[in-house]
């Protein structure tokens, strides 16, 4: 017997105790809970990448996977966005500032933002899809320098449903061009109205093969915007997707989260495209 | 590997004595509900002497046999996962206090097992779970700490079942490695194989002797038997290719009319790795212990996600196990999830064969192929 | 808790054709009871207070199925004084075992029992409370198990979604390392196609499964019914299997109905 060197040296499923130091509503039915480590020395060792996610537990009701869209460079807290689906996002979204919940994590693969240095890039986000692309945002605005052009294309059903709406002025004044679009919306709206990947088909692109696309939404918007990259000539290799099942161990161990050969826990939840192209739409797979 | 050592029937007793005296619980074959099963024994009248198995599709009955071998059945519906990979394992605990939520995994000492008859496919059986639990990312310390502590007499087959087809999945029959000890049943007695030096410390304590050269060769042809009455076979040519290819193909849909997505082929299954973890509070919420169950991908509930199920039919739930266990296990884990025990055909209620419907796949796929109306699925993603 | 601080949800329990062994599980409870009377304010349970308020309740449990017009129209009445209701039990959730009436002439069986069939007011089926009326949760089993009836109680108290599981039993048999009686013993089983919720209590003491948690989700009775034929179990054993406390499950129902066919053929054959 064997243990691979490069396992985890603790015990998998053992929680930390974190606090709730902000939780605020982000949109209807979405909210914002901000987290902080009791030990220090947890908070310490703690750290993550852009992409990665946390496995959230409220004791006697259960854990979920929720992805960090805080920005990875801060360590005070690890924030996370998260939609109210079940008994325990409903119960969390309820909890108050103060309250302790148990953490494991960070889990899972992250965007290839180290490997994006010098290039342009785009981010292709719908609904809650933004949540797990905002650290990358994040990381982008710190590093503004290291990257060439950055677009941040943003969906949402309807203007209420958008997220971090007060931060848009201040990333596009770090040099990112956000674009803002929402499939229906009354007179009191302005911007755009459609699909993400009508703005996607509009947007310039110096030299097509170049570009890095990650995105993270409903998975028929992200099949669409990759077809789309592919159709303007971007490259396979060089689209992202974060994908979604299930995930109850989040450690590889319990089989939940499979997705034809890939464990989306540990292999995913973000994929380089053409490793998942021949199983994403394969019906109930 | 010394050369092979005899040990008298009459010191089998004193194997399992020798064990226990040195800490291990010893769990071996067992007859109970009509089955050979595996549970605590404590000599070796608990033995299932005696006794065999005749299984096909669907069905397993137990029988007299005309002699009192020991060993002379081949696989139940246990299997040893069940000592190592527990149906209801702890796997942490919360306890609210004044200061918050105290959150805890269990420590304690693992029970020390000697499996006594482990079958070549069941020792492959666990060498693909220790890829699973013990050689990804993360370790699973239940698993770790049983499997640590674990002492393993094999038993080599003698016989074989109409549903065996170990030999397709080069598991067996024979035990070649991965074992303290192992087991050839002759006539009177066992050649006893040693593996490790844990098991030379066991051997060297039971007085057995020098096995002579006609011992060894009742050996050889007791082997030989269960080789010669395999009949089972499955085509693994491709396989991974055949199965991943073809996630359309109708032949899905034929299994489906008969498949009962009731879990019993994944859970009698050595390999099969599947679970769920449970909250279960005490009366009053404050303590909580999160327990993990063998689940299946057959369970409706497995592939819930946004409120509904991923999996919404039986087609994709059977199609999921398949593929998982005969072609995406290889992306995984690098070998096949399949080890050739023949469990999950025996112990299907409506007995479903797995080396079956490989070859309906394989069958159905050059149908389709030859059929010149029929959009090959690379074809229809690129047209959609 | 007192209701000053927090205001707990008025809970009523209703009987129609029964046998009140669903709401003894509730009294069951034992441990149990106790929370449950801190979490919830009884309100109607003449089964275990002879205090009877009137509504409107926020928790209404329904025991029982409808076989009177008497009832058809009293359960219309349960459900506008009711905000949440929950059916428990196989009578209230198919039909019950007197479903059995739905394959039979009701004024027979009125004759045969009754001394004075014209004093008895009575419908030719028995159905369950949702073909009725909207009912917002189901709870299987005759009896209902008692854990989960407190795992509902509790969740609908807390304003969650109740954790039920919908597997077979066949899961549950494995985990607790009971030997599948069909596979070893050729005893007719129904494990593979019901709703987990006993325990997998039968198959444990060498019984096959009665089927008492009614048909598992997306199950697949033909495919069942179709082995045990083939396998040599006659007609006459199965189509009680069955025809049992959830007969008119729609599942179980096609499938006895398909077995009777089956057995028609048959006899035309010969």
């Amino acid at each position: 017997m064997k243990p691979a060197a490069t396992a985890h040296p603790h015990n998998p499923w053992l929680a930390h105790t974190v606090r709730i130091v902000n939780i605020a509503s982000a949109a209807p039915g979405v909210f914002m809970c901000d987290l902080v480590f009791e030990d220090p020395a947890a908070a310490g060792e703690y750290s993550y990448l852009p992409g990665q996610f946390n496995m959230l537990y409220l004791p006697g009701l259960g854990e979920i996977a929720i992805s960090i869209s805080g920005d990875p460079d801060a360590r005070a807290c690890v924030a996370h966005t998260i939609r109210e689906a079940g008994n325990v996002t409903r119960a969390l979204s309820q909890l108050p500032v103060g309250a302790s919940i148990g953490l494991r994590g960070p889990f899972g693969s992250h965007w290839p933002v180290e490997q994006c240095r010098g290039r342009d890039i785009v981010l292709v986000a719908g609904g809650i899809g933004l949540a797990p692309l905002r650290p990358v945002v994040c990381h982008l605005l710190t590093h503004r320098d290291e990257f060439g052009d950055l677009t941040l294309i943003i969906g949402a059903r309807e203007p209420a449903g958008l997220l971090y709406p007060s931060e848009y002025e201040a990333w596009r004044a770090h040099g990112i061009d956000v674009q803002v679009t929402v499939d229906r919306a009354d007179c009191s709206w302005s911007g755009k109205i459609g699909m993400v990947t009508n703005v996607l088909d509009r947007i310039p692109l110096r030299d097509a093969g170049q570009p890095v696309l990650m995105t993270c939404g409903p998975e028929v918007m992200m099949w669409y915007t990759v077809q789309l990259a592919l159709g303007r000539g971007m490259r396979p290799e060089s689209l992202f997707v974060s994908l979604e099942r299930n995930m109850n161990c989040a450690i590889g161990l319990c089989g939940h989260c499979q997705f034809g050969p890939e464990f989306l826990c540990k292999d995913g939840p973000i994929f380089r495209y053409d490793r998942v192209a021949s199983i994403l739409k394969v019906d109930d797979l | 590997m010394q050369s092979p050592l005899f040990l008298a029937r009459v010191q089998l007793d004193h194997l399992i004595r020798t064990l226990a005296e040195d800490g291990y619980q010893v769990v071996g074959p067992t007859v109970d509900q009509e089955a050979i099963v595996y549970d605590e024994i404590s000599s070796a009248a608990d033995l299932p002497v005696g006794w065999t198995d005749i299984q096909e599709p669907g069905k397993y009955r137990l029988q007299r046999r005309d002699d009192e071998a020991y060993f002379g059945y081949v696989v139940g519906p246990h299997s040893w996962k069940k000592y190592l990979f527990p149906p209801v394992t702890l796997v942490a605990s919360a306890d609210r206090t004044a200061a918050g939520w105290q959150l805890s995994t269990p420590e304690t000492e693992p029970p020390r097992y000697a499996f006594l008859g482990v079958r070549a496919c069941e020792l492959a059986a666990i060498r693909i779970q220790d890829r699973v639990f013990l050689e990804g990312p993360f370790i699973d310390p239940t698993y770790q700490r049983r499997r640590a502590a674990a002492f393993v007499v094999a038993v080599n087959c003698t016989q074989a079942a109409a549903t065996c087809f170990c030999t397709s999945m080069n598991t067996g029959p024979r035990c070649t490695a991965e074992f303290d000890l192992a087991l050839t049943e002759i006539a009177d007695g066992f050649l006893l194989e040693v593996g490790s030096n844990a098991g030379q410390g066991i051997a060297a304590r039971l007085g057995t002797q020098r096995a002579t050269a006609e011992q060894l060769e009742q050996g050889c042809a007791a082997r030989q038997q269960a080789v010669d009455q395999i009949r089972k076979q499955m085509d693994t040519t491709g396989i991974r290719d055949l199965l991943m290819n073809n996630l359309r193909d109708p032949q899905w849909e034929e299994v489906a009319k008969r498949c009962l997505s009731c879990t019993n082929c994944t859970l009698v299954c050595p390999t099969c790795f599947c679970s769920s973890v449970a909250e279960v509070p005490d009366m009053t919420g404050d303590h909580v212990d999160r327990e993990r169950r063998w689940d299946s991908c057959f369970n409706i509930d497995f592939s819930y996600m946004n409120g509904s199920p991923a999996r919404n039919s039986i087609q994709s739930r059977y199609r999921q196990w398949m593929t998982h266990k005969l072609a995406t296990w290889q992306d995984q884990f690098g070998s096949s999830g399949c080890v050739g025990c023949g469990r999950c055909i025996t112990w299907c209620p409506v007995g479903i064969d797995l080396t079956e419907e490989v070859a309906a796949m394989r069958k159905s796929v050059e149908t389709m192929a030859n059929s010149s109306t029929v959009v090959s699925p690379g074809q229809e993603e690129r047209e959609s | 808790m007192t209701d000053t601080v927090r205001k707990r949800p008025r809970l009523a329990v209703f009987k129609f054709a029964s046998c009140d062994g669903c709401q003894l599980s509730l009294l069951d409870c034992e441990d149990e009871l106790l929370a449950v009377a801190d979490a919830v304010q009884i309100a109607y349970f003449p089964e275990a207070s002879s205090r009877m308020e009137p509504g409107p309740y926020d928790v209404t449990l329904v025991e029982g199925s409808i076989t009177t017009p008497h009832d058809a129209h009293r359960i219309q009445e349960v459900r506008r004084i009711s905000r949440t209701i929950v059916t428990i039990g196989a009578c209230a959730t198919a039909g019950g075992i007197q479903s059995l009436k739905n394959w039979a002439n009701h004024e027979d069986y009125l004759r045969c029992v009754y001394a004075r069939p014209e004093f008895i007011s009575t419908l030719a089926t028995s159905t369950p409370i949702a073909d009725h009326i909207k009912v917002d949760f189901e709870l299987r089993g005759c009896p209902v198990n008692r854990h989960q009836l407190l795992e509902v109680l509790g969740a609908l108290v807390n304003g969650r979604r109740p954790r039920l599981p919908s597997h077979s039993v066949c899961l549950d048999c494995k985990r607790k390392g009971t030997v599948c009686v069909e596979v070893a013993q050729g005893i007719p089983c129904l494990g593979p196609v019901t709703h987990s919720g006993c325990g997998a209590i039968c198959p444990s003491y060498d019984r096959g499964c009665y089927g008492c948690f009614g048909p598992a989700a997306q199950c697949n009775c033909e495919s069942l019914t179709n082995q045990y034929l083939d396998s040599g179990t006659n007609i006459e054993t199965l189509l009680p299997l069955l025809r049992n406390f959830n007969a008119a499950a729609p599942e179980f129902r096609e499938a006895s109905n398909r077995l009777e066919e089956t057995a028609q053929e048959r006899g035309n054959k010969r």
